[in-house]
């Protein structure tokens, strides 16, 4: 049932999309390094779970998809977002907690979300969004509308008791889902090993009859060719499918975390060898399908955009005090 | 010695049935574990099986009986060469019951085999929004619950119902009964034992625009998907700014049935009511579980739509027009009076109404105000009848510590606090577990007497 992926070095792309790729991980990459130096700063409140790292697997994942399918994810989203087609003005000035923000400054880092987009959040609770996004993935399929839903969740949700009654459920109605599982290796500060007893997360559906697959989550490609795998099983009606991203955080589990789980040896040594944005430009430069100046050129385009949302997150006002008794309920017909 | 054969009860809240069925007849010899006759009952036909070796000597209550009360002789089984017994009459449960004039106060009162508190004598005033000769046709609230559900869902596609055993068995309590017939398999769903996993897909299902309507088989089991209702359900909207409603009905039986002990009897009323994001209905006559139950559905918000076991075969007038919708958040005078004011809602405002009536034959006139909705409650309702009275107390099933009785208490305080001529007491249940023993459990619940004695004390008449 559950199969490793084939030999991922085998994928291509075109060039264009290589830099399309490129450029999407950079803006994710510069996006966090920024949102963690506001928050050292105190323009950002709260928890804050930044992506550094995880670049590949979102952005190799929702080149799998079309712009109709859903997306739902937990409180490590702002990747997601922006990866989504989410405008990094309104994800920083969220992040701020103003009200140019996407939830107008009351969600925060964890509750975003952005119907046109058919992004579904941003969830705060551990494992909740695989329940919800398997009825979303319910709904797509009582509407008869082809499309899909991609809920994304970590190795630390993978325990979660929800998640398998979403498997069950997902299995005996065929719903169209795609369960990526982005196993960054620790669940907070606990292991994989110390946490699992299966782990081997893309298994974690046999019980269910789901098949799952794993693959280099630093490696866009890789993600790329496993997504639309996963994709083309779910849009043939097969039901669910399971993908597991083999994937590293950089940064700690919130900015909180002093990371005396690991050492700064395993997080140095992964970044010097398998950072997945450095990786795909030696292969554009080795390739020869974009010189330095091309790929100056995307950091410029890329710090421009990051800029662009750090001012606007701090210029935008916070939210009037009348704010706070407003979208609490929608006044009914 | 003939040995009389008893109409048995067949589930925790049964008073009577219908004798559906014999399957022996008089002279027959049976033994135990034989079938002798099928029971139906507002939940469901069931097989009534000898215990003892025998004749059957008598049937005392044919076949086709309605509304047989449990405990009644239905046969008698004799032993060989007995003579046969005179025939007794049948009675049917209904006959049984006390006179509402006598004002029952139960003694055990929500066990099967005790008489059960009827709606009193005085009928709550009709809805005066209807026009005068409105027609009206009497309705279980279980057919008035079933019948908004199809009502809704006939008129919007994208309504559906999920939960346990809401299809094919027809309903736990046979309230989405015939439902999977009219609207398929589709739009009514039987989920596994999962209330987490199946409220969160009914959550998701709602972010992405369709109505799902989701039973839980009792609120008790409601509180493994809690954090769903609460944390993606009441709050998503304030959390992302205005953008993402949740048009969700949460709805099933809640607070104690009757001898199913503490893990099947909390009331959830007050845990519901405190959260902001949700609407929180909680309906005691037929027609406001229609009314409420339709615009709860037609609500873009989550709504927690609380219902009573006890009250499910309980018949009530219910408007006989086309869409009858009614708005949540308004509370209703179930009974109108001078003298205190009882604020009570769900099985509650029965027991008022029988403590009204107690109360009655004393010269105390009593308002009883029945809540209907508990989030957003109706504040100005509770208010101008303390202004009228003077005098309040209020009622809930649930335990006493802050619960609804406590809000209303704030609220007095707050809006009220130079109208009144006494303090506002409460009768809520005991602030235990629910007790499994009979005696116990009456004990553990609010009454018509603990009422009616708390009435006396705030008009000073104790």
């Amino acid at each position: 049932m559950a199969t490793k992926s084939a030999d991922p070095k085998k994928k291509t792309a075109s060039a264009d999309q290589l830099l399309q790729f490129y450029r999407d991980m950079l803006l994710i990459r510069r996006f966090e390094e920024k949102a963690g130096q506001m928050y050292g700063m105190g323009l950002i409140g709260g928890f804050c779970h930044l992506y550094i790292g995880q670049e590949a697997v979102v952005v190799g994942i929702q080149a799998a998809l079309s712009d109709k399918d859903a997306v739902i994810t937990t409180y490590r989203d702002h990747g997601h977002m922006l990866a989504c087609g989410m405008d990094a003005k309104g994800v920083m000035a969220e992040l701020t907690g103003r009200v140019g923000g996407y939830s107008r400054g009351k969600g925060g880092s964890m509750h975003m979300f952005a119907r046109e987009k058919n992004f579904y959040g941003g969830h705060g609770i551990v494992g909740a969004n695989g329940p919800l996004g398997t009825g979303v993935a319910f709904a797509n399929k009582y509407l008869e509308n082809g499309e899909l839903c991609v809920a994304y969740f970590g190795d630390g949700a993978a325990n979660q008791g929800q998640i398998y009654e979403a498997f069950n459920m997902a299995a005996l109605w065929k719903l169209p889902i795609i369960y990526v599982i982005e196993n960054n290796q620790y669940a907070m500060g606990t292991s994989v090993t110390r946490s699992s007893a299966q782990t081997k997360l893309y298994k974690r559906g046999d019980a269910f009859g789901i098949p799952g697959a794993q693959a280099d989550g630093m490696d866009v490609l890789a993600m790329l060719e496993a997504a639309e795998k996963a994709v083309a099983h779910v849009r043939a009606g097969k039901g669910p499918y399971i993908l597991e991203a083999m994937t590293y955080r950089y940064r700690g589990h919130s900015m909180s975390d002093p990371a005396k789980y690991r050492s700064r040896d395993e997080v140095s040594r992964i970044r010097k060898e398998r950072d997945p944005i450095d990786h795909l430009r030696d292969r554009l430069l080795a390739d020869k399908l974009a010189d330095e100046e091309k790929l100056k050129e995307i950091d410029r385009d890329v710090k421009a955009i990051v800029t662009e949302a750090t001012e606007f997150a701090q210029s935008s006002p916070e939210p009037d005090p009348s704010e706070l008794y407003t979208d609490i309920l929608i006044d009914a017909a | 010695m003939p040995t009389p054969i008893l109409m048995p009860a067949l589930s925790p809240t049964m008073t009577e049935g219908t004798l559906a069925k014999w399957l022996v007849k008089e002279g027959d010899t049976v033994k135990s574990g034989d079938v002798l006759a099928e029971i139906e009952t507002d939940k469901a036909t069931m097989e009534l099986e000898a215990v003892d070796e025998g004749v059957i000597g008598q049937i005392v209550v044919p076949a086709g009986t309605e509304n047989v009360a449990v405990n009644a002789v239905i046969a008698q089984m004799q032993g060989e060469g007995e003579a046969e017994v005179a025939r007794p009459t049948i009675k049917a449960a209904k006959e049984e019951l006390p006179q509402e004039s006598e004002a029952p106060e139960p003694v055990a009162a929500r066990a099967p085999v005790a008489a059960v508190a009827r709606p009193a004598s005085r009928p709550a005033p009709p809805d005066p929004d209807l026009p005068a000769g409105t027609p009206m046709k009497m309705t279980t609230v279980r057919e008035a619950l079933r019948d908004a559900m199809a009502e809704e869902m006939r008129r919007d596609a994208n309504v559906f119902v999920m939960g346990e055993e809401v299809a094919e068995y027809q309903g736990a309590y046979k309230v989405t009964q015939n439902l999977l017939q009219e609207f398929g398999a589709k739009r009514v769903i039987d989920t596994p034992i999962t209330e987490h996993g199946f409220a969160g897909i009914a959550v998701g299902a709602a972010y992405r625009g369709l109505k799902p309507i989701v039973e839980f088989m009792t609120f008790n089991f409601a509180m493994q998907a809690i954090d769903h209702i609460i944390n993606s359900a009441a709050k998503t909207l304030y959390m992302s700014g205005g953008t993402l409603p949740v048009p969700i009905v949460f709805r099933g039986p809640n607070g104690a049935a009757a001898r199913v002990a503490a893990q099947h009897s909390q009331n959830y009323a007050a845990w519901y009511a405190q959260i902001p994001g949700l609407k929180v209905v909680a309906p005691y006559t037929a027609a406001d579980a229609k009314g409420l139950l339709k615009a709860a559905i037609r609500d873009p918000n989550p709504v927690v739509f609380l219902e009573n076991e006890i009250l499910y075969g309980q018949s009530f007038e219910v408007p006989d027009v086309e869409d009858y919708v009614l708005p949540i958040g308004k509370a209703r005078i179930a009974r109108a009076g001078k003298d205190v004011t009882i604020v009570a809602f769900s099985i509650s405002v029965r027991d008022s109404l029988a403590a009204a009536d107690l109360l009655a034959g004393e010269g105390i006139e009593a308002e009883v105000i029945d809540l209907r909705s508990l989030r957003p409650l109706d504040r100005a309702a509770i208010v101008k009848s303390v202004q009228k009275t003077n005098r309040i107390v209020a009622v809930e099933e649930g335990w006493p510590t802050c619960g609804i009785c406590s809000e209303i208490a704030a609220i007095i305080m707050e809006d009220a606090f130079d109208a009144l001529d006494a303090p506002l007491m409460r009768v809520t249940g005991e602030d235990v577990p629910m007790p499994y023993a009979a005696n116990l459990e009456a004990l553990a619940l609010p009454t018509p007497a603990k009422i009616a004695a708390a009435a006396r004390a705030v008009c000073y008449r104790s």
